[in-house]
C-alpha cells in the first residue's frame, strides 16, 4: 500500500518537470510576442531626421528571433518526444 | 554570359530532376523503404511551401519599399510554430484522429460532416487561392524575362503569356503524376512531399547564396553592410503600428488556414512527435530566408539603375555583378519557391473540390438509385480530382491574364492572405469552444467572406476595374458607411488593416452570436465533443444507431473508393479481430465507425457519412442517443469522482477489517490464554480439595489439622463457586435472559455499600469522595449498579501500582446523562490495551496476582447496557480511570410499566 502510494510521488515528480516544460513552451509565444511588439514603441524614421533605428533595429529584430528559435530548440530537447500516457493527459485539465 | 536557351536547358534538367526525385521517393515509399521519408527534417522543410515565389523575390522589394515591415510575414509562422502546443499539436491530433484530408474537411467535419460547410470553405479557398497561383506563375515568366533582357531581347505579353502556359501545364502534370497516384489522402504523397523538401533546400540555398556573395562580396563583410544599410535610403522603421500587428497576425493566421499549409502542416503529418523538431527548425529556416533580405535590398538599391523593379534584385544583383552562375542558381531558387507552392495549393484545393461539390454533386445525381450497383466510384473521385487539378490551374493562369501580370497582381498576396484567414474563427472555434455550431460557423464564413470582397478582393482590380471610383468615394447608392476602404465610416486606416480588421470582427462575431442562438444537430453536438476534446481518449460516441448494411455491400463499395486490395485487408483484419474466419466481418457499429473514417480519409468526412448512411439505411444519431451519451466531459468527471468516492470508502472499509482483525487476533490469544488460565483456576482450588479431602478420608489428621483442612477445603469451594458465578452471570447477561428489578436509592449510600464490600475500608487504599455531589436518588438495578462500583473499586485496590494507593470517586454531568468516575494513581492501561480490557477473557496481568479470572469488566459493561447506561476507560487522565455512565432518569410512565 504505502509502496505503491510512495511510487506515485516520485512518478509525480517526473512529470512535474515535463509539465512545467510544457509551460514554458505555452508561454514562448507569449514572450516572442512582447519582444517583437517593442518595435512599436520606435520612433519613426522620417526622410528629414536620419537618426532613426537603422540597422540597430535590424538586429534587434533578428536577435528576438535567434532566442526564441535557441528557447524553442532547447525546450524541445528536453521535453520527452514520447507521447503522454493517457492517464497524465487526462489528469490535466488544459 | 549564360545564354537563354542554355537556362531554358537547365530549367528542364532541373524539372526533369524533380520529376525523378518524386519517382524514386514514391518508389521507395512503396517497397516500404519510407522511413527516412518520414523524417521531421523532411517534415520542416515541407512546410518550406510557406516561402512561395512570392517571398522569395518579393520580399526584397517589400524591404525596399517598407523597410523591416517585410518580416511580419516571418514573424507570425515563426510564433505560430513556436507556439506549437496551442494550436498546431490540436490540429495534427484532430486530422490523425478524424483523417482529415483539407481544411475544408476539418471544417464539415467538425459542424456535423455538413457539406454546405465544405462547399463555403473550398470556395473561400478557391477564391483566395487563385490570385496566388497566378502570382506565381508571373514571378516564373517575369523571372525567364530577365535572362532574356539580358541578352537583349524585350519580352512582349505573348512571350510572358506563353511562357505562363506551359508553366502551368507542367505543374498541372507534375500534380496529377503524383498527387493523385492513391487516392487515400492520408497514405500521404511521399513523392511531391521528397520534390518539396528538395526544392526547400535549393531555395534556402539559393537565397543565402545570394546573401553571402552581397555582404562578403560586394558590400565588404558584416560590419561594412551594416554601415551601408545605415546610410541607405530604406526607410527601415516606419512606425505604422496598425500594419506591425496586423501583418503579424495576418501571417500567422494564414498559416493556419491556408490551404497548402494545412495540407502539409496536418494531412502530410506522419508523426506528431516531428512538431517537436520543426517547432525551433523551422523558425530557423525562416530566419535564414530572411536575413539576407534587407542587406540584398540595400545592396541592389546602390548597384542598380534607379527605376529598376525591386523586386527582382535577388536576379539582377548577381546578374549586374557579371555572376551568371549565382543568377541560375537563384533562378533555380525561384522557380522551386513556385512550383512547391503551386504543386501543394493545387493539390490541396483540388482535394477540397472534389470532395466537397463534385463528388457530393455526383451522389446526389446518383442518389435515386442505390449507390451499390453504379460505376466505380474510385476511378470517378480521382478523376474528379485530376480534372480539378487542371481547372484549378486553368484559373489562376486565368486570372494571371485577366489582371495582366502587372503591379496589381502584386498587391494581391497579402490579400489573398487575408481571404485565406477568414476560416480562422470557425477553426479555432471549432477546436477549442464545443457550443460552436455550423449554423454560427456558416454566418461567420460567409460574413467575412463578403467583407473581404467588398473591402480588399475587388478593389485590389484597380480603380474602375470592378468597383467604380464613384462607388469607392462615396459608396454604393451613395450609402457612406459602406465605401469599400472606410467600412462604418472608419477612415484613415490603412487598407488592407482595414478589410483585416472589419472582416475579422464581423466574421468572428457573427460566428460567436450564431453558435450562441442556434442549437446544434446531434451529430454536430458529437462531433464538436470528439474534436474539443480530443486529448481525453475518449471512446468515440457511435455515430450511427443501427448497422443494418450486410458486410457484402459494404465490401463492394469500400472496395470502390479504396480500391479492392486496401479494402479487403481492412475487412480482413476488422475479421480477424473479431475472430472470425474468413474475409467478411460481422457488421458492428464499431466496424461501421471505422470504415467511415477510413472512407473520410479519401472522399471526406462528410461524402463518407453520406455514402454510408446510403448503404445502411438507418438513421444517424438522435438526441435520444445523444442524451445516453450525454455531456463526455461531465460524465468522465462523474466517473473519475465516483472512482475516487469509491476508493475512499475501500480504504475506509479496509482500515475497519484491519481494525477487527486485529481485535480479532488479540482476542484469540486472549481466549487462548484465558481457556489455559480457567482450567488453572479450576484446577488449583479442585486439586487442593481433593488432596485435603484425601488427607481427611485417611483419618489420621488430628482434629485441630481437620479443622483447619476443612476450611481450605471451604475456601477452595467458595472460590470456585465465586469463579463459576461469574462465568454464568456473563452468560445470563450476553444471551440478556437478566431480570432487572428497579429500586430508588441514594448515590452515596450505593457508594458507601460498594466501597464496604469491596473491602475498601481496609486502609491500603485511600478512597476520596465528595458527598454533597452523591446526594441524590436514582432509580435502577441498584443490586447490578453495586456490583459495577464494586468491581471498579476492587480493581483499583487490586491493580494500583502506587506507592499510596488512591482512588477518587467523582460525579458530575455531561449531555450524555449523569457519571461517576473512578479515577485511581497508578499508571493506567497502555493505550493498546485500552480497547481489549471489557472483552470477556481479557486479562493484561498475570491471574495469579489478581485472583480473578478476567471476567469483572465485561460484566461490567454487559450490565451497564443492559441498565441503558455505560461503562468506559477515559483514556486521557493519569492513572487508570473508568467513566461510569449512569442510565438516564425514567419518567413515571415508563416505570410504571417496568
Amino acid at each position: 500500500m504505502s509502496r505503491t502510494n510512495r511510487s506515485q510521488v516520485l512518478l509525480h515528480r517526473a512529470n512535474y518537470r515535463q509539465r512545467r516544460l510544457r509551460d514554458a513552451a505555452k508561454l514562448l509565444p507569449v514572450l516572442g510576442i512582447l519582444l517583437w511588439a517593442i518595435p512599436l514603441t520606435w520612433p519613426a524614421t522620417s526622410q528629414d531626421d536620419q537618426a532613426g533605428v537603422g540597422s540597430a533595429g535590424l538586429i534587434y529584430v533578428f536577435g528576438v528571433w535567434v532566442l526564441l528559435i535557441v528557447l524553442g530548440g532547447a525546450l524541445a530537447s528536453v521535453m520527452r518526444p514520447i507521447i503522454e500516457p493517457p492517464e497524465v493527459e487526462g489528469t490535466e485539465k488544459e | 554570359m549564360m545564354s537563354f536557351n542554355s537556362l531554358i536547358a537547365i530549367a528542364l534538367g532541373y524539372v526533369i530532376f524533380l520529376f525523378v526525385v518524386a519517382f524514386l521517393a514514391e518508389r521507395r515509399a512503396i517497397a516500404g523503404h519510407a522511413n527516412w521519408l518520414h523524417s521531421p527534417i523532411i517534415y520542416t522543410l515541407s512546410l518550406s511551401i510557406y516561402c512561395t515565389a512570392w517571398t522569395f523575390y518579393g520580399a526584397v522589394g517589400y524591404a525596399a519599399r517598407s523597410g523591416l515591415e517585410f518580416v511580419t510575414i516571418y514573424i507570425g509562422p515563426t510564433l505560430v510554430m513556436v507556439g506549437w502546443w496551442w494550436v498546431l499539436r490540436r490540429l495534427v491530433r484532430i486530422g490523425r484522429a478524424q483523417r482529415i484530408t483539407s481544411i475544408a474537411d476539418l471544417v464539415s467535419s467538425r459542424f456535423g460532416k455538413s457539406t454546405q460547410l465544405g462547399i463555403i470553405v473550398t470556395l473561400i479557398s478557391v477564391i483566395a487561392g487563385t490570385p496566388y497561383i497566378a502570382l506565381q506563375l508571373q514571378s516564373v515568366t517575369l523571372s525567364f524575362a530577365v535572362f532574356a533582357q539580358v541578352e537583349g531581347v524585350s519580352w512582349q505579353q505573348t512571350d510572358f503569356n506563353r511562357t505562363a502556359v506551359w508553366v502551368a501545364i507542367g505543374l498541372a502534370v507534375f500534380t496529377v503524376l503524383f498527387g493523385t497516384r492513391n487516392l487515400d489522402a492520408n497514405e500521404r504523397h511521399h513523392g511531391i512531399v521528397m520534390a518539396i523538401a528538395v526544392e526547400a533546400v535549393v531555395k534556402l540555398l539559393a537565397l543565402v547564396a545570394v546573401g553571402v556573395f552581397v555582404v562578403w562580396g560586394v558590400a565588404g563583410g558584416p560590419g561594412a553592410m551594416l554601415a551601408r544599410i545605415d546610410a541607405s535610403e530604406i526607410n527601415l522603421w516606419d512606425q505604422n503600428s496598425g500594419r506591425w500587428i496586423g501583418l503579424i497576425f495576418l501571417s500567422a493566421a494564414a498559416f493556419l488556414c491556408l490551404p497548402r499549409m494545412f495540407q502539409v502542416l496536418v494531412v502530410e503529418n506522419a508523426d506528431e512527435r516531428h512538431l517537436h523538431i520543426a517547432s525551433w527548425a523551422f523558425p530557423l529556416y525562416l530566419f535564414l530566408m530572411s536575413l539576407f533580405v534587407v542587406p540584398i535590398a540595400v545592396v541592389g538599391l546602390d548597384l542598380l539603375p534607379a527605376g529598376s523593379n525591386p523586386d527582382l534584385f535577388v536576379l539582377t544583383v548577381p546578374l549586374n555583378q557579371g555572376q551568371g552562375g549565382l543568377a541560375v542558381l537563384s533562378f533555380l531558387g525561384g522557380l522551386s519557391s513556385a512550383t512547391s507552392m503551386v504543386i501543394v495549393a493545387t493539390l490541396a484545393l483540388a482535394t477540397m473540390v472534389s470532395n466537397h461539390m463534385v463528388v457530393p454533386l455526383w451522389l446526389r445525381l446518383q442518389g435515386s438509385q442505390q449507390a451499390t450497383i453504379s460505376g466505380d466510384v474510385r476511378h470517378v473521385i480521382l478523376l474528379s480530382r485530376r480534372l480539378s487539378i487542371a481547372a484549378i490551374l486553368a484559373l489562376g493562369f486565368l486570372y494571371y491574364r485577366v489582371s495582366g501580370g502587372g503591379t496589381a497582381l502584386a498587391a494581391i498576396g497579402l490579400i489573398s492572405f487575408t481571404g485565406a484567414v477568414q476560416i480562422l474563427p470557425a477553426m479555432i472555434g471549432g477546436i477549442f469552444w464545443r457550443g460552436a455550431t455550423g449554423v454560427g460557423a456558416a454566418m461567420g464564413l460567409i460574413t467575412g467572406l463578403l467583407i473581404w470582397l467588398w473591402s480588399l478582393f475587388l478593389p485590389s482590380f484597380g480603380a474602375d476595374a470592378i468597383i467604380s471610383e464613384a462607388v469607392m468615394a462615396n459608396g454604393p447608392w451613395g450609402l457612406n458607411w459602406l465605401r469599400p476602404q472606410a467600412l462604418f465610416g472608419i477612415t484613415d486606416l490603412d487598407p488592407l488593416v482595414h478589410g483585416i480588421m472589419w472582416s475579422m470582427l464581423l466574421n468572428a462575431g457573427m460566428f460567436v452570436l450564431g453558435s450562441l442562438i442556434t442549437f446544434p444537430a446531434p451529430l454536430e453536438r458529437l462531433q464538436g465533443a470528439q474534436f474539443v476534446n480530443v486529448f481525453d481518449h475518449s471512446n468515440a460516441a457511435p455515430t450511427w444507431t443501427a448497422a443494418a448494411a450486410g458486410a457484402e455491400d459494404l465490401l463492394i463499395m469500400a472496395q470502390r473508393i479504396m480500391g479492392s486490395n486496401e479494402a479487403q485487408a481492412i475487412f480482413e483484419q476488422e475479421a480477424k479481430a473479431q475472430g472470425k474466419a474468413g474475409y467478411l466481418p460481422e457488421v458492428t457499429l464499431d466496424f461501421v465507425e471505422r470504415l467511415e473514417r477510413e472512407l473520410a480519409g479519401s472522399v471526406g468526412a462528410a461524402t463518407a457519412h453520406a455514402m454510408i448512411g446510403q448503404l445502411i439505411g438507418g438513421s444517424s444519431v438522435s438526441v435520444e442517443d445523444l442524451i445516453a451519451v450525454a455531456d463526455e466531459a461531465a460524465q468522465i468527471l462523474e466517473y473519475s469522482n465516483r472512482l475516487e468516492e469509491k476508493s475512499k470508502e475501500q480504504e475506509r472499509t479496509a482500515r475497519a477489517l484491519r481494525d477487527a482483525n486485529a481485535k480479532l487476533t488479540a482476542l484469540s490469544i486472549q481466549k487462548d490464554a484465558f481457556l489455559s488460565q480457567i482450567s488453572h483456576e479450576l484446577r488449583t482450588p479442585m486439586t487442593s480439595i481433593r488432596s485435603f479431602s484425601d488427607i481427611l478420608r485417611e483419618g489420621d489428621a488430628t482434629s485441630d489439622e481437620q479443622g483447619r483442612y476443612a476450611g481450605i477445603i471451604h475456601d477452595e469451594a467458595v472460590r470456585l463457586t465465586r469463579l463459576l458465578d461469574d462465568l454464568l452471570d456473563l452468560a445470563v447477561l450476553e444471551n440478556g435472559q437478566v431480570v432487572l428489578h428497579e429500586q430508588t436509592g441514594n448515590l452515596s449510600d450505593l457508594l458507601d455499600r460498594a466501597v464496604r464490600t469491596s473491602g475498601a475500608h481496609d486502609g491500603r487504599l485511600t478512597i476520596l469522595r465528595h458527598r454533597p455531589d452523591e446526594d441524590f436518588n436514582l432509580t435502577a438495578d441498584l443490586d447490578r449498579l453495586g456490583q459495577v462500583f464494586i468491581n471498579l473499586i476492587s480493581n483499583a485496590r487490586k491493580y494500583c501500582d502506587a506507592m499510596t494507593p488512591e482512588l477518587t470517586i467523582k460525579v458530575g454531568r455531561s449531555p450524555a446523562g449523569t457519571f461517576v468516575d473512578f479515577i485511581d494513581n497508578g499508571s493506567g492501561i497502555a493505550s493498546d490495551n485500552q480497547a481489549l480490557i471489557f472483552e470477556k477473557f481479557s486479562r493484561l496481568t498475570d491471574g495469579s496476582k489478581a485472583g480473578g479470572a478476567g471476567l469483572g469488566l465485561a460484566i461490567c459493561r454487559e450490565v451497564m447496557q443492559r441498565l441503558g447506561g455505560d461503562v468506559a476507560y477515559l483514556a486521557n487522565v493519569d492513572g487508570g480511570a473508568f467513566r461510569v455512565t449512569l442510565p438516564p432518569a425514567k419518567n413515571m410512565a415508563e416505570l410504571e410499566e417496568t
